[in-house]
């Protein structure tokens, strides 16, 4: 039990850290709502209330997992790249006005596809560039600048849709809407999941081989571990900043336009949707690790869309969720949080090792 | 003269300079007291957002200025002391942890907001006060300097106060040597006897004061309600104001500063017909610029201490 407690804790300790954030919330839920059963009834067992709910889930999830993506592989180089925020809307929004510029050209359905793909995981990879040379060339300080650059990203989006591709019969501001043949099929019955999902699972599988098995992914890691060793043990530490950024960026402009053709099918956000910031949630849950974000995606669209059904069905507001969230964040982030308890099973363990090894005689 | 100059140059452009300036000053001095400490403090965000939430709650609710601002300080006071047993204490990433409190103060305000004014947006519905404006005999009679500054709100005046304060706190307290001592070498200060985690807690604080004010100026000066993560930023753009001062007092007040006539140009320069994303856009690329550039002189001043 205790060997694999051990082996196990930290896993055991974000479960923990989401079970006492539970509990908060049936706290909250208590205090705060009339009818504080039913109210829990929604938040927990809502989001698996119907196939559309389900649906629900697994489509919000798939923006936060490319998002996820793009912030662990900079933050796995210790480089608190938040810019995945503004280099999804900004992606989305070149893509899709690449998508109507070669609209004319009717290439290929399949074509058209992979081409207005390639254009905005490449644009997330120049917007990427930008904090990733800024920081390497000029130590511009990583977290500031990518937050400007999110405003920056923002605003030049809103003026490149409202003022050249602005759809004027939509009665509302958005985009002209995509040509058919572009759209990602949504290939679940009674939901919206769509080949973007697939495209998100197939990246969380790159981006894990990318991190653990290439050179380039191990120069990362290994600049996030110990910088100093990094830097003189002969890794090129200019090379690593930048490309982590750039890498992370083309992440979320594939997801950034993956949103657009497989869920709007035009560019209709009016402000940031807030998917960055969902992935540096999930990349803190899953330990930077791909695979554990694309779980943690899942989780937290689950809490998301519980939370939805709360709001719709009950007495309290969305938001509950944003506090719970933050409470299993700080816990996780935490790392003295239940240390004692591993330290005392530890020692414990010890102690029975050298009782059974005889090493008292 | 060109109307478009004129206007720039008339003293109710400076006036709105110093308006818009403050919400940043105050949020500015908190990020500069905790950067000279060794860890740089990106909840401002949040602890803004709770104090100005607080503000607008507590004086709709007793009608008391000197209680709201107390309830708000001591708000803003809490997320910080928050953010301090998490990143101190607990050990987290300071970065991480204030991520995590900016998200939960923009989540339990409009919460919050929801239960006790029935609205996600704004709490026009709540009798809230603001903070009066101050009008100096002795200026009315100076033509250009009463235009500017008469009239301001009172929170205004305490932003300069403010910087004074920070000036005497840094420079003049033993408070502030060893808060300097903690950030240039933590390891040298511990060894003489400061409590070094007792020091980056008392600076984290402060930063929650300083902080809180700016809270306070938005919600009950700057305008008269509460609105949904209505710091719009300011948080994040009193980092850069601080670390272009290089966290001095004037020059972290010369920041915020430039940061305020960026703004005040934004709506100045609206009748101009130019759209309003691209002057919207300025302050940004501008903060990357002069952050780009600062940072490039500090390292390189870093590099040939080096040698």
């Amino acid at each position: 039990m205790e060997k694999f407690v051990l082996k196990y804790f930290n896993l055991i300790r974000t479960i923990i850290a989401i079970l006492i954030g539970f509990a908060v919330s049936v706290l909250i839920l208590v205090i705060v709502s009339t009818s504080s059963i039913e109210s829990i009834k929604y938040l927990f067992l809502g989001p698996f209330m119907s196939v559309s709910r389900i649906g629900n889930i697994v489509e919000l999830a798939t923006p936060i997992i490319f998002c996820g993506i793009a912030i662990a592989i900079p933050f796995q180089a210790s480089q608190f790249n938040v810019g995945a925020e503004g280099t999804f809307f900004i992606s989305a929004a070149f893509g899709t006005a690449f998508a109507l510029i070669i609209q004319k050209l009717n290439l290929p359905g399949f074509i058209y596809i992979v081409l207005v793909l390639t254009f905005a995981t490449l644009f997330g990879g120049f917007w990427g560039f930008i904090p990733g040379y800024l920081k390497a060339r000029f130590k511009a300080n990583m977290v500031v600048l990518t937050l400007m650059l999110n405003y920056a990203a923002y605003f030049l989006s809103i003026y490149l849709i409202n003022y050249h591709f602005r759809d004027k019969s939509a009665g509302f501001l958005t985009s002209y809407r995509l040509p058919e043949n572009i759209f990602l099929k949504q290939f679940v019955p009674n939901t919206r999941i769509h080949i973007g999902f697939l495209i998100a699972i197939a990246s969380v599988f790159i981006a894990y081989y990318f991190l653990y098995h290439t050179t380039l992914g191990y120069e990362i890691r290994m600049v996030g571990f110990n910088f100093h060793f990094a830097k003189y043990s002969g890794i090129d530490v200019f090379k690593v900043i930048v490309l982590s950024s750039v890498i992370g960026g083309l992440f979320a402009g594939l997801g950034g336009m993956a949103e657009v053709m497989g869920i709007h099918r035009r560019f209709l956000w009016q402000s940031l949707p807030g998917y960055g910031w969902d992935g540096v949630v999930v990349a803190i849950i899953g330990k930077n690790n791909p695979i554990l974000i694309m779980f943690a995606s899942l989780f937290l669209a689950y809490l998301r869309i519980g939370g939805r059904v709360l709001n719709l069905l009950s007495d309290v507001p969305f938001e509950m969720v944003g506090v719970i969230e933050s409470i299993i964040i700080l816990l996780i982030t935490a790392e003295a949080f239940l240390e004692n308890v591993k330290y005392r099973i530890t020692v414990k363990e010890a102690e029975k090792e050298v009782f059974k090894n005889g090493s008292l005689s | 003269m060109d109307p478009f100059l004129k206007s720039i140059l008339s003293t109710s452009f400076l006036f709105s300079v110093l308006r818009v300036a403050t919400p940043i000053i105050f949020p500015a001095l908190g990020v500069a007291i905790s950067a000279l400490s060794g860890s740089v403090n990106i909840a401002l965000e949040g602890i803004m957002l709770v104090s100005a939430f607080t503000g607008v709650v507590v004086s709709a609710y007793t009608q008391n200025l000197w209680i709201s601002l107390f309830s708000a300080i001591l708000a803003g006071v809490f997320i910080a002391l928050l953010l301090g047993y998490f990143s101190l204490k607990l050990k987290a990433d300071i970065i991480l942890a204030a991520i995590a409190l900016n998200l939960f103060s923009s989540s339990i305000t409009v919460f919050l907001l929801y239960i006790i004014a029935h609205d996600k947006g704004v709490s026009s519905s709540l009798k809230s006060l603001v903070f009066p404006s101050v009008k100096f005999a002795f200026l009315e009679k100076i033509p250009i300097l009463s235009g500017i500054f008469n009239n301001q709100n009172i929170l205004v005046y305490i932003a300069f106060l403010s910087v004074f304060v920070y000036y005497l706190i840094v420079f003049h307290t033993p408070l502030g040597l060893k808060i300097r001592a903690v950030g240039q070498n933590p390891e040298a200060a511990s060894s003489v006897g400061v409590d070094v985690v007792k020091i980056k807690l008392y600076a984290l604080i402060l930063s929650g004061v300083f902080g809180a004010l700016g809270g306070v100026y938005l919600s009950m000066g700057y305008v008269s309600w509460f609105g949904r993560d209505m710091t719009a930023g300011r948080g994040f753009i009193a980092i850069a104001a601080s670390s272009i001062g290089g966290n001095l007092p004037l020059g972290t007040f010369f920041g915020s500063f430039l940061f305020g006539v960026v703004y005040a140009l934004t709506n100045f320069l609206a009748p101009l017909n130019i759209p309003s994303e691209i002057i919207q856009v300025i302050p940004y690329i501008v903060t990357i610029i002069v952050l780009t550039f600062y940072s490039a002189r500090v390292s390189k001043e870093k590099e040939v201490g080096e040698e």
